[in-house]
């Protein structure tokens, strides 16, 4: 196992209107991307409550993406905006316990921007491979 | 796991908080939707969940190991049964479901294939046949966002396939029941934009027996295809073909036309969409109008006698400028309905024009905007589009230099009853050219930033209509056209392009470099390289006529977001699927028809329009429509009242009301669409949001991060 080369275990929470369907839009193109990110889809990122964000950190993800419309864009007006406003507050409560908010990231992928969606992918997997593993995995060992 | 167990637990809760708020009042919920079923999936019961993994051919079995996954599957908590099949979507795929679900007893089913914005709806239907609730069902993507897009890692692309099911394993262990509600559609149906598109579909409307608003934002209906001569390939002239329609259109009594007026606002879902109209104020009143103000045998009939006395002269629009008109105005003289038009901004309220129109008492130099409310069921959208400013190109000096005009400006010189009586003459001393320049993809397929990366897809075949033309009405003129590729894709359109080779254009295969003006003779010199003889060119030529892409028209992204309609990147309005749903979108009820969907010539227009109008009287034909039951529900042990999702509503769908001596929050269940603002955000975890619950979700992500291998 040792010898391996150590994979990310990343999780994204899409919405089903922009992202989900940016992330199917890359598919039907066949935009190639690393396989390390496991979606969770919901209606829209205006669902998600932060501690869905901490939560996963709390279970040991090593990266979490929340991706949604952009703003003004939103199939339910301003949920999208709603979302967001929760997630910066996610970023700053990470700054403040000292887990380094890269690792967190929200983005902005509308329903015609597979190629987008493959580059934040590939550009996420890269930064939290530099990052490494999660605290919070090596502490609850 | 342990989350899980407390997720599973939190259920019947709000379950029994369904049916207790269900009971009052609200009888349009009532009526159908006994709630959700009594609960199945309490935590005690054992989940028996199906498993049924896709081949999709070689899409998702060529990168990713199916036997591997299959057998993983087997060993995921709460997994009964995992099978896997070449295509589930066909019917025997399908019965494989159906079949497992009574043989081995499952309580909920997850297929493992493409998206579930494809085939969600195929399974769901295979779930109910078997006997489950149709919602009890979950999709893991493994094509879309698996095979394909990790052709060149199959293990990586195995690996996340095995998670996607587990996580898809978690959230089926936790579906509840669902019942879709079920409303009434409006008889009625909104057609916004009044060009050839929007007519179209608004006269299928008709015949069809739907009332139809059909909303313009100009003072006449026609569209862009009014202000053109003649049409390719069969040279038809425009308006003749046009204007049959437009009357059409004003006399139809299924259609209320609403010209000079705008969309303001839209609340509803399909079926039953509110929309607010504003009527802007003509400043001239109609026939009715008069009528209701008690002039009697007043209102404006067209005569023109107000015209001559308006002192303030400016350009006319439909003209594209090359003619004057004045502040009271009509743009043409087909104009439907045939009513005059006051150019507020310029109108200096004279009062000449009230006495010219003298007892017909038809202008009111005060009249004000107005508000109408409509109710429809469904809506088409077909707005058209703007020509793009090709003065951004400066290499072709539009705008700088005289003698270069743009195609639209082409067409209104060429045709009859424009500005010059149909005659093509220089702008710079009003000459006849000896030679004409075309240049095509001006604007289009431009990667350069400046311009469109699209093909604009009329172009080539106007510009070769326009060199017929040429060759036509003035045998001593030289067409040139530069090109990149002639794109004559259509019916008969290959054809035409051969005679118009034959007829003496002369064709250069080359993109234009820039263009020059001869100050002294205002002739122009077109340099391009001519890729076919591979050597550059310069040809002074005395007229430029540039073959400007279009571009989504200025009020399509106001209009687009009051309707929640996405667009592309290049801003035209997305449709729901490229291929098998060009006229949806995701908003439904919602549909397009014509230009605003991308670049389409006319027959490819009135055939969206065809289907759009179609698409749009079916929910309206059948009556009721099915919405999807993912709206909120209040958990009111758990609710403090605080009132923080009522204000997060964007439907206004919450509301907080008194009961048993406190408040609690209450859904209007109609309103909600289940976007979850309110359920993301409460302090109290006090709101249920249907089939994307907290307890679902969290075990989602317990599912990938807490479980399995990896």
């Amino acid at each position: 196992m040792a010898e391996e080369e150590w994979k990310p275990k990343i999780i994204a929470l899409l919405c089903t209107w922009c992202s989900y369907a940016g992330a199917d839009l890359a598919g039907g193109g066949r935009i190639q991307y690393p396989p390390d990110v496991r979606v969770v889809r919901v209606l829209c990122t205006g669902r998600l409550d932060q501690l869905f964000v901490l939560k996963a950190f709390a279970d040991g993800a090593d990266g979490v993406l929340v991706s949604g419309c952009h703003f003004g864009d939103c199939h339910y007006l301003e949920g999208n905006l709603k979302g967001a406003k929760r997630m910066f507050m996610v970023k700053r409560l990470m700054k403040s316990i000292g887990l380094d908010d890269r690792r967190f990231r929200m983005t902005f992928v509308s329903a015609s921007e597979g190629a987008k969606w493959a580059t934040v992918v590939t550009d996420v997997v890269k930064t939290i491979k530099e990052l490494g593993p999660s605290p919070i995995k090596e502490f609850s060992k | 796991m342990a989350e899980k167990k407390k997720a599973g637990t939190k259920k019947p809760e709000a379950k029994k908080q369904e049916t207790k708020h269900e009971a009052p009042a609200k009888q349009e919920a009532k009526k159908q939707a006994p709630a959700p079923a009594p609960v199945t999936t309490g935590s005690k019961e054992k989940q028996r969940i199906g498993v049924f993994i896709c081949h999709c051919g070689t899409n998702i079995a060529g990168t990713i190991d199916i036997k591997d996954v299959e057998a993983y599957a087997k060993t995921i908590p709460n997994v009964a049964h995992a099978d896997n099949y070449q295509y589930i979507c066909s019917t025997p795929g399908q019965k494989k479901i159906t079949d497992a679900i009574k043989e081995h007893k499952l309580t909920g089913t997850v297929v493992a294939a493409c998206s579930p914005r494809l085939h969600e709806p195929t399974f769901r239907t295979a779930t109910k046949e078997g006997g489950l609730n149709p919602f009890r069902f979950e999709m893991a993507n493994i094509r879309e966002q698996g095979s394909w897009v990790h052709m060149h890692d199959p293990e990586g692309a195995t690996q996340k396939a095995k998670d996607t099911i587990r996580i898809a394993v978690a959230k089926a262990s936790l579906l509840q029941d669902l019942i879709p509600k079920t409303v009434p559609v409006e008889k009625a149906a909104l057609v916004v934009g009044a060009g050839v598109a929007g007519m179209q579909a608004a006269l299928d409307l008709a015949a069809a027996g739907i009332k139809t608003y059909l909303v313009e934002k100009s003072p006449s209906i026609g569209g862009r295809m009014s202000q053109l001569d003649k049409t390719f390939p069969t040279l038809d002239c425009s308006q003749c073909i046009l204007t049959p329609k437009m009357v059409d259109v004003g006399r139809s009594p299924n259609i209320e036309l609403m010209t000079y007026s705008d969309v303001e606002a839209v609340e509803g879902y399909i079926g039953n969409f509110d929309v607010t109209i504003r009527k802007k104020a003509h400043g001239v009143l109609t026939f009715a109008e008069a009528e209701a103000r008690g002039i009697s045998g007043g209102g404006c009939n067209g005569c023109g006698d107000c015209e001559p006395p308006c002192p303030v002269i400016k350009p006319n629009e439909f003209e594209m400028g090359m003619k004057p008109r004045k502040a009271i105005y009509i743009n043409f003289p087909q104009v439907v309905p045939l009513l005059y038009t006051i150019d507020w901004d310029s109108c200096i309220k004279c009062g000449l024009c009230v006495t010219a129109c003298g007892d017909k008492k038809a202008i009111d130099l005060e009249q004000k905007d107005e508000f109408v409310k409509i109710k429809v069921g469904t809506v088409i959208l077909a707005i058209g589009f703007d020509m793009f400013p090709i003065e951004k190109k400066a290499e072709w000096g539009y705008k700088k230099f005289e003698n270069v005009i743009n195609s639209l400006e082409f067409e209104r010189l060429i045709c009859a009853s424009g500005p010059t009586g149909g005659h093509i003459i220089r702008p710079s001393d009003g000459e006849t050219p000896k030679s004409v320049a075309f240049v095509l993809c001006a604007g289009s397929r431009d990667n350069t930033g400046v311009g469109k990366p699209y093909c604009s897809r009329f172009c080539c075949m106007y510009s070769l209509k326009h060199a017929h033309q040429i060759i036509e009405k003035m045998p001593d003129t030289i067409p040139y056209l530069f090109y990149m590729d002639m794109r004559s894709f259509g019916k008969m359109y290959e054809e035409f392009y051969y005679r118009i080779q034959d007829e003496g254009a002369k064709f250069i295969r080359g993109r234009v470099a820039n263009i020059l003006e001869d100050p002294a003779t205002k002739n122009l010199h077109v340099y391009a390289d001519d890729t076919l003889l591979n050597r550059p060119v310069d040809i002074e030529v005395d007229l430029v006529v540039l073959a400007a892409a279009v571009q989504p028209s200025w009020d399509t992204d106001r209009t687009r977001k009051l309707f929640g309609v996405s667009c592309s990147m290049d801003g035209w309005l997305l449709e729901a699927h490229p291929k098998l749903n060009p006229c949806g979108t995701t908003t439904a009820g919602v549909f397009l028809a014509g230009v605003c969907q991308g670049p389409k010539d006319i027959p490819d227009a009135v055939a969206s329009a065809e289907g759009a109008a179609s698409a749009a009287s079916i929910p309206i034909h059948k009556g009721e429509v099915e919405l999807d039951p993912y709206f909120a529900l209040c958990i009111e042990e758990k609710c403090a009242g605080c009132g923080m999702c009522v204000n997060l509503c964007p439907y206004t769908a919450l509301a907080l009301v008194e009961k048993e001596g406190r408040k609690v929050m209450e859904v209007t269940e109609a309103k909600c669409k289940g976007c979850g603002s309110c359920g993301g955000f409460c302090p109290g975890g006090a709101i249920w949001m249907n089939h994307f619950a907290t307890p679902q979700i969290v075990a989602q992500i317990d599912a990938f991060l807490l479980g399995g291998e990896q």
